[in-house]
């Protein structure tokens, strides 16, 4: 069983719901990316999602465009990223970690060569934004080939059989967009999620995480009920930057920004 | 062969698609509905034809350029008027197309990204003629160098947003235009101003601006007797030289060239000609030859045309360069300086600084062309929008 279900498999036995903290890979600079990810394991984070930096991030909001000019300016390259996890499994081999970018960077690297290097790297499971299902079956096919789960998202705008015909190719979890919009946008309506998620679950059987819009303690325990896991990025980007300007001890800050959120999803389990 | 692309879903061979992320699959899926029921609605077209009848002001002529063109060759050397349309280039054919489409779609609200600003002032145009609302997103590089077309764009009605994430240029505004239509799905159509983008953009714009082509095909058989036996049109984006290039796609007597922007020289590595000198990836939507380094990263650009200021280039190009149908190369700043001096010297018409680079490489070749040769530029853009920089490189304050 792959790390991503036996994470979700676990979670559910205990009735909790998974937390899933997105970074931007190399922000503020890639000595710091490890130690982040090793608090934010300490602090609750059940899978990483690691952002994969792009000169052009289309699906971002500005918090997550900012640090992603920020890791391009130290050079981080997605050799580099893949270099960060491997490194990150020398301490953990339990957490999973989740690439997220988008395609241009891997087909540059080649897909193949792509899925070697990231199941040598210890990669669990990868989110290509611009690559929907229509165009993602080379790369779905090195993928799966080593065991990567390639992660769809759905949004507020799938229809009800698009989301039938991603559920059919997509492992390891099922993504739900919250919002009509980019990452750190405006806030999620649960009483549309609500609905929603009530459809996808009845077309997969795969877990469901819930993003975009979720920004803390508050927004997540509202979604928390229909889901198996929620994402928090932007906010969490932001505290890391605030602390970085602020010449704070960025692992501190990122124990104080999950803490809670960890907290807040177990008292409502 | 070529009439026959895109496939279904976009592909020119392995070039075009849909690479957009989730939200914006059914939008575009609803516009591609729409684009199919009303490119062969008698009721639009003939909409369409009005509308660039009285309001465009077509048929552009085909301009016999003979004191210009005589300088250099023995060939008749024809420019495709579409600096005389309406706000000045070819853009507004796509904005009126766009923007009927737009408003049978239920849209009330426009949004568009702009360079040289030429396709901005198009898309608040159309926008103003039907009272919708308009936001137009823009780099602060190019804001800065195409100062009057912000103020057009802000007589017109258009709110300008600048963009200063990136390379502040219209790569960037073209990002920030996705993220307001990903943010703004409901109720705002999206119009790109060029044949690249997702799916069905490029198919989409080089229908509306195919008519550059039907026109001149008809113009040249009237005034010449015969087909031409060049053709040469700037290529940024590429929806100029597509709409001329496309309805000779099929006359193989006909040779096609499209000329990228050189910027200060190929091998300096500052100037915006993926076809010449990049390699194919994926950006906004469509896979084709990018700009990009080594890691997959898009690489800033450099051409004295904000116009022709992009990393990228629409898929149609991509498979017509790899098919060896057309023919691509550049010309490089200075060379289209010059050839926008001399144009405007020597017939009393001032070229954009995009439609320079083409008249900069026609002169290059047309020297041993016969006397029955007739070649045609197009002629995308007039030069006014370009006044400033003209006089800041020759140290004139205007």
């Amino acid at each position: 069983m792959s790390r991503i279900s036996s994470t979700y498999q676990s979670l559910k036995q205990h009735n909790r719901t998974a937390l899933i903290p997105f970074i931007t890979a190399g922000d503020p600079s890639p000595q710091n990316t490890l130690e982040i990810m090793q608090a934010l394991v300490r602090h609750g984070a059940d899978i990483i999602e690691l952002g994969v930096p792009f000169s052009d991030p289309m699906a971002d909001g500005p918090v997550i465009q900012r640090a992603n000019e920020r890791a391009l300016e130290q050079g981080i390259s997605l050799s580099g990223v893949l270099d960060m996890v491997e490194q990150f499994r020398r301490s953990d081999t339990r957490t999973p970690v989740i690439l997220m970018g988008y395609l241009n960077p891997i087909e540059i690297f080649g897909y193949e060569e792509f899925a070697l290097r990231a199941e040598a790297a210890g990669i669990d499971g990868v989110i290509i934004v611009d690559l929907p299902p229509e165009e993602a079956a080379p790369l779905n096919r090195h993928l799966r080939d080593r065991q990567i789960d390639q992660i769809f998202l759905v949004t507020p705008t799938t229809t009800e059989r698009r989301i039938e015909s991603i559920a059919g190719i997509a492992s390891g979890f099922l993504y739900y967009v919250s919002v009509k919009g980019t990452t750190g946008g405006k806030g999620a309506d649960p009483a549309g999620i609500k609905d929603r998620l009530r459809l996808v679950r009845q077309k997969t059987d795969l877990p469901v995480a819930v993003g975009f819009g979720i920004r803390d303690a508050g927004t997540a325990a509202r979604v928390a009920d229909y889901c198996d896991a929620v994402v928090i990025g932007s906010a969490l980007v932001e505290a890391i930057h605030a602390a970085v300007t602020a010449g704070d001890d960025i692992a501190a800050q990122v124990g104080s920004f999950l803490a809670p959120v960890r907290h807040t999803l177990d008292k409502a389990a | 062969m070529p009439d026959k692309l895109p496939d279904a879903s976009g592909h020119f061979g392995i070039y075009g698609g849909r690479f957009v992320a989730e939200t914006l699959i059914e939008p575009l899926e609803e516009l591609t509905r729409a684009y199919r029921k009303y490119i062969d609605d008698e009721e639009f077209l003939a909409e369409f034809d009005r509308d660039l009848k009285t309001f465009v002001g077509r048929p552009s002529p085909l301009y016999h350029a003979r004191r210009w063109g005589g300088q250099f060759t023995d060939a008749r050397v024809y420019l495709k008027r579409e600096d005389l349309n309406h706000t000045g280039a070819h853009k507004v054919n796509n904005t009126v197309g766009q923007a009927l489409l737009a408003q049978r779609m239920g849209k009330t609200r426009i949004i568009a990204e702009t360079g040289a600003g030429q396709h901005g002032v198009a898309t608040a145009t159309v926008a103003a003629r039907m009272g919708l609302e308009c936001v137009v997103y823009m780099g602060a590089e190019d804001i800065r160098r195409q100062a009057v077309n912000v103020f057009r764009m802000k007589l017109l009605g258009a709110e300008v947003v600048e963009v200063t994430s990136g390379s502040k240029t219209l790569k960037d505004a073209m990002n920030e235009a996705m993220r307001d239509w990903v943010s703004n799905v409901d109720d705002t159509f999206y119009i790109i101003g060029t044949v690249a983008g997702p799916h069905p953009y490029p198919v989409l714009v080089r229908d509306l601006q195919s008519v550059i082509g039907r026109e001149a095909r008809q113009q040249c058989l009237e005034t010449t007797g015969k087909l031409p036996d060049v053709l040469v049109a700037c290529v940024g984006g590429g929806s100029n030289a597509i709409g001329l290039f496309h309805p000779f796609l099929q006359d193989s007597s006909v040779r096609l060239i499209g000329v990228e922007a050189g910027g200060h020289g190929l091998q300096t590595g500052r100037h915006a000609a993926p076809l010449s000198d990049g390699r194919p990836g994926v950006l906004h939507g469509n896979r084709t030859y990018l700009m990009e380094d080594e890691h997959g990263q898009i690489n800033p650009t450099h051409s004295i045309s904000a116009g022709l200021d992009y990393p990228g280039v629409g898929p149609e190009h991509a498979w017509l360069k790899d098919s060896g149908r057309v023919e691509y190369v550049s010309a490089n700043d200075a060379e289209a300086v010059d050839a926008f001096h001399d144009l405007t010297r020597m017939e009393g018409i001032m070229p954009a600084l995009e439609s320079s680079h083409a008249l900069a490489h026609a002169r290059k070749i047309a020297a041993d062309m016969d006397s029955d040769a007739v070649l045609i530029i197009n002629l995308s853009g007039r030069g006014d929008k370009d006044i400033e920089t003209i006089a800041t490189m020759e140290g004139i304050t205007l």
